[in-house]
């Protein structure tokens, strides 16, 4: 990229500029003219020139072309009009220009913004085009956000500036000679007083914003450290909580926003003198020629009309030179961000362009071997981790890699992974140089899983296919408006230097998953082997069973779990088994629910506030009066605060009991107390207020006869709360509706999770191992249904969130080796992938991988580096590292008679 | 069967006899009631345990399992506990408990039950009713050896 943001633009942007100056000088034209119509208007129709008779006509229109040497070759002797139309003709013109010129105005300031924003669109991608190339180390130095910072904001003003970059000069400069120019015909010396002061006011301002520049270069780099600080306290938020250090960051927040603030208040302290200073010579001119002009009128060698002529000439000066002092400034601006970025950006050894060319097709050829020869590789402080290391790897061959000391097996891992370049030697695959084969060569050869995985935001199956993602395989078709859409689309991406590559094209490559027998459901069948060699399905079918989703989207889907629900009743009651679950029926009290659940029938929205809406809410209190549940509610309210009051009562405030046991705190079993004992003082008759109201209800709404055993639900009571349901859905107000979906056996209820829409009733908590039981014959009714995969497939359209991290550090380790399994690669590195499992889990995860590899047809070579040394057995090969270079290499069976160190550590 | 209830037939049972009706019944609310068919086991021998359980309803056989099959070694029935030594210490079920009818009964976990126990002075009364049943069984336990050597003898 260029060192300067001036040649830079007009290296990209030099035809339009061209073009946009042509446009800009011919708009000058009207709007000249436009300033000369109205002295017409005034001095002719209406003032009378050239209508002194009456009936007095005036050539309207008339003019000549004459031409040097060849004299008048063209004349239009006009129209002839009189006064009144003269007036009407010019205003019209006038009306004319002024259209005109707004629609000059209108072109050019669009063309401008559009220049503009191209530039900023090929420069954010051109920079980030470059982090894609940055060599692995560089990019282990820099901050995230500080470089997410700076393509997004501190590139921002260079599209503001580009439109501006030379039309601004061009045309101000213009103005400003004019001007002088001007004075200089009115009077010589005047005219030498004027530009002298010029020439003072363009050196000596743009020194003194030197300074300006300079601290904007600051407020610069601390915002962006600021804004890398602030990134990482919410990465880092978990830390700072167990350490207590919130503290410490405040601190530190605070002191650079203290800095922050110093350098900002010095830049207005200095904006402020500048332009003072600025105004004042400015100023200083007039002041020149009312004194020495002045003086020299006395003397009587200038005269009085010559001096009123240059004081008139100069008023025109000022403007144009203040906005090119502020277009330079601007300038200097743009060009100090510039540099800033672009020193950042200026990594040494950028990847080449070529090596990441897209290709479509893979190559259907295997490459072997991948070899390292004499490799040394350094870790981030210089010292030497591997060194001379020279192996070489087949397809086929399974090996282990194990460290003794140091870490040299993980580094060279890390080198097969293209995760760190070798300071000296090479891997090779297939005898070239690693880095300068393409990455559609390297990047698909060899699957690489290290400790450290990134997941991007989206949902499972996103990530678990990212790796089959390389190149648009398809052409979508577009019809209509998309077609221009894209058309637009495509040519604006050129326009700013872009790759025009389509998203929305099929970017899944499914003819390189590792499961590959030409059939359609290859892709299916490659993840899903992937998730059980992980060990990862039943993690996934638990976190559809409690996700959610919407049954107007998929609506096969949800008759079918609805179709379930039936299937698995019935399979229970042929079972004997009806007991371990009380369905909901629109016409039953289900008595493992509570008093609420029954007699809303439905689900609330999840999340806090649900149940007050509807506590709070007129037309709920009007219900329960018109069912005569009112009264009935609140005295079992009261007799629950009775009960709880008794049990709780004397707990001490912090007895673990209260998040256990209740949902209350001890603070509010003291509420509940006060309101017993002002109820108990109270005369008979008086009604509870509404607080009082809401109060007991909640209590009495949560209340499960058979966990509570209290003993106040009567079978009249759970009848009238039954008859009560119809009533409570009939007028259900707008905003209640939104948070109750009420319950229907005959269809998916969208807001409850997928389980509780399969098991429609609750599981009976008496009987012990009830959830066993119903998991058991679920399961047999799932597989029955052919709904396994259907599920799994809900459980992989799960939101992992940010890096992940909605998932357990367990979970993503095992998602990592599986996103590698499901592509079909000649090598499979995997780098102490599963450290956060725990021995029996990775000794059958490790030979599940083994297994599943081995079982498809490409016959790949395994490179695992083991944290477990004992795992070693499950492989072929053993290669022993030992302060970074190979101390054994062998069959795992030699090894263990011959290597002291091996039987060390495999012991 | 009620809380009210419940309560009621806790302070039937030797350990609790002493302990302040407040806190019975903060144990039986803190406990959950379960439902046995015939013939299901409760808990096994060998396995960690963490409950006691009182019979409610129904009865329950008492099984050990020894190398040549299993021996019945007592039985429950309502108003009994089981396997409460796991209450206060840690270790595994030396028998088996399976019912022989349907039955209910008041599990009640070590976990709630330490917390109710934080109270010093339903610890005493608790722990002084383990030093009895303790004491009782010893005995036993001594007589039993006594009589095993004079048969040898």
């Amino acid at each position: 990229m260029e060192k300067s943001l001036l040649r830079y633009i007009w290296r990209h942007t030099r035809r339009q500029q061209l073009f946009i100056l042509t446009i800009v000088a011919a708009s000058m034209v009207p709007y000249f003219l436009a300033f000369d119509l109205p002295k017409q208007i005034i001095n002719g129709p209406i003032q009378g020139g050239g209508f002194e008779s009456e009936g007095a006509t005036q050539a309207y229109m008339d003019f000549a072309v004459t031409l040097p040497w060849l004299g008048t070759i063209f004349q239009f002797d006009g129209i002839s009009l009189d006064r009144l139309e003269t007036l009407g003709a010019l205003s019209g013109v006038f009306l004319l220009l002024v259209i005109i010129n707004g629609l000059f105005k209108y072109y050019i300031n669009t063309f401008k913004g559009r220049l503009g924003e191209r530039l900023l669109r090929r420069i954010r991608y051109q920079l980030v085009d470059r982090i894609l190339r940055f060599p692995p180390s560089y990019l282990k130095r820099v901050h995230a956000a500080e470089v997410s910072s700076m393509v997004k904001d501190e590139v921002e003003p260079f599209g503001g500036f580009t439109g501006d970059a030379f039309v601004q000069p061009a045309m101000l400069g213009g103005q400003a000679i004019a001007a002088l120019f001007f004075i200089m015909v009115q009077n010589f010396w005047l005219g030498m007083i004027a530009a002298t002061m010029v020439a003072i006011q363009v050196g000596i301002i743009p020194k003194m914003r030197h300074r300006l520049i300079e601290l904007g270069r600051q407020r610069q780099v601390t915002a962006r450290h600021f804004a890398g600080k602030v990134s990482e306290i919410v990465e880092g938020i978990s830390t700072i909580h167990a350490f207590d250090t919130s503290n410490y960051e405040r601190a530190d927040v605070s002191h650079r926003l203290g800095h922050i603030f110093k350098i900002r208040y010095d830049l207005y302290q200095w904006k402020f003198l500048v332009k003072f200073v600025n105004n004042f010579l400015s100023q200083l001119t007039p002041f020149l020629f009312y004194s020495i002009g002045g003086y020299l009128t006395l003397r009587g060698s200038l005269d009085v009309g010559q001096l009123i002529a240059v004081i008139n000439a100069y008023k025109d000066l000022p403007g144009p030179l203040k906005e090119l002092i502020d277009w330079d400034q601007a300038r200097q601006d743009v060009q100090v961000k510039y540099e800033q970025v672009l020193e950042e950006f200026e990594a040494p050894m950028l990847i080449a362009p070529a090596i990441h060319t897209l290709a479509p097709k893979s190559e259907d050829k295997a490459f072997s071997p991948l070899a390292a020869v004499n490799v040394t590789i350094e870790d981030q402080s210089g010292a030497r981790v591997a060194e001379g290391v020279s192996v070489k790897f087949e397809r086929g061959e399974t090996i282990a890699i194990i460290d003794n000391m140091g870490s040299g097996g993980e580094a060279l891992a890390e080198a097969f992974g293209r995760v760190v370049w070798p300071v000296a030697g090479k891997i090779t695959l297939q005898e070239t140089d690693l880095l300068e084969l393409p990455e559609s060569v390297s990047g698909r050869a060899i699957s690489y899983s290290g400790a450290d995985s990134y997941f991007f935001h989206g949902t499972l199956k996103d990530n678990l296919l990212y790796g089959l993602r390389h190149a648009p395989l398809s052409t979508t078709t577009y019809t209509g408006r998309d077609a221009t859409h894209r058309r637009w689309e495509m040519h604006e991406a050129r326009m700013a230097g872009n790759v025009d590559y389509d998203l929305n094209a099929e970017w899944l490559d499914r003819n390189t998953t590792s499961v590959r027998n030409g059939q359609k459901d290859d892709l299916k069948n490659s993840l899903l082997a992937a998730l059980d060699a992980v060990q990862l399905t039943s993690d996934i079918m638990d976190l559809a069973l409690h996700s959610t989703f919407d049954p107007e989207v998929h609506t096969d889907l949800a008759a079918r779990i609805v179709d379930m629900r039936h299937a698995l009743r019935s399979t229970l009651a042929a079972k004997g088994l009806s007991h371990l679950v009380v369905f909901f029926e629109p016409d039953r009290y289900n008595i493992e629910a509570s008093v609420g659940e029954n007699l809303l029938f439905g689900t609330m929205r999840p999340g806090v506030g649900s149940e007050n809406s509807l506590l709070d809410s007129d037309y709920f209190y009007d219900v329960l009066r018109s069912a005569s549940l009112l009264e009935p509610l609140f005295d079992m309210g009261t007799a629950i605060a009775e009960n709880l009051v008794d049990i709780f009562g004397s707990l001490p405030e912090d007895h673990p009991f209260f998040q256990q046991m209740i949902t209350l705190t001890a603070d509010e079993i003291d509420v509940y107390e006060q309101l017993l004992l002002r109820f108990k003082e109270r005369p008979e008759g008086v009604r509870p207020n509404r607080d009082e109201l809401h109060a007991m209800l909640r209590l009495s709404f949560n209340y499960v006869e058979l966990r509570y055993r209290f003993g106040l639900l009567t079978p009249e009571l759970s009848e009238k709360i039954v008859k009560a349901r119809d009533l409570l859905h009939d007028k259900l107000p707008a905003h209640l509706a939104g948070l109750i979906e009420r319950y229907d056996p005959h269809r998916y209820i969208a807001l409850a999770s997928l389980r509780e829409n399969i098991l429609f009733g609750k599981l009976s908590h008496r009987i012990a191992d009830a959830g066993e039981q119903i998991r058991a014959v679920a399961s047999g009714v799932m597989h029955e249904k052919d709904l396994y995969a259907s599920f799994l497939g809900v459980g992989l359209e799960f939101d992992i969130g940010a890096g992940g991290r909605r998932l357990t550090l367990v979970q993503r380790q095992k998602l990592n080796v599986a996103r590698s399994l499901i592509r079909r690669s000649d090598f499979y590195v995997f780098n102490r992938a599963l450290p956060g499992l725990d021995r029996r889990v990775q000794n059958e995860i490790v030979k599940n991988v083994v297994d599943f590899l081995k079982e498809q047809d490409h016959d790949p070579a395994i490179i695992w580096v083991l944290s477990n040394t004992s795992l070693a057995r499950l492989f072929k090969r053993v290669v022993v590292f030992d302060r970074g270079s190979i101390a054994d290499d062998g069959t795992f069976e030699t090894l263990e008679q011959e290597s002291g160190i091996f039987k060390t550590l495999v012991a | 069967m009620l809380l009210k209830e419940e309560v009621q037939l806790l302070r039937r049972i030797p350990y609790f006899a002493k302990v302040d009706p407040c806190r019975l019944k903060l144990l039986a609310f803190a406990s959950s009631r379960v439902s046995y068919d015939a013939n299901q086991e409760l808990f096994h021998q060998g396995d960690a345990g963490d409950c006691a359980y009182v019979l409610l309803s129904g009865s329950a056989d008492i099984i050990m399992e020894a190398p040549d099959g299993e021996v019945k070694i007592g039985d429950v029935k309502g108003d009994c506990i089981v396997g409460e030594v796991c209450l206060l210490c840690d270790g595994v079920r030396t028998a088996t408990v399976r019912t022989t009818t349907p039955v209910e009964a008041l599990k009640i976990c070590k976990d709630a039950f330490s917390k109710v126990l934080i109270d010093p002075g339903v610890t005493r009364e608790v722990t002084r009713a383990f030093a009895e049943q303790l004491h009782r069984t010893t005995s036993e336990l001594d007589r039993t050896r006594a009589g095993q050597r004079q048969l040898v003898n």
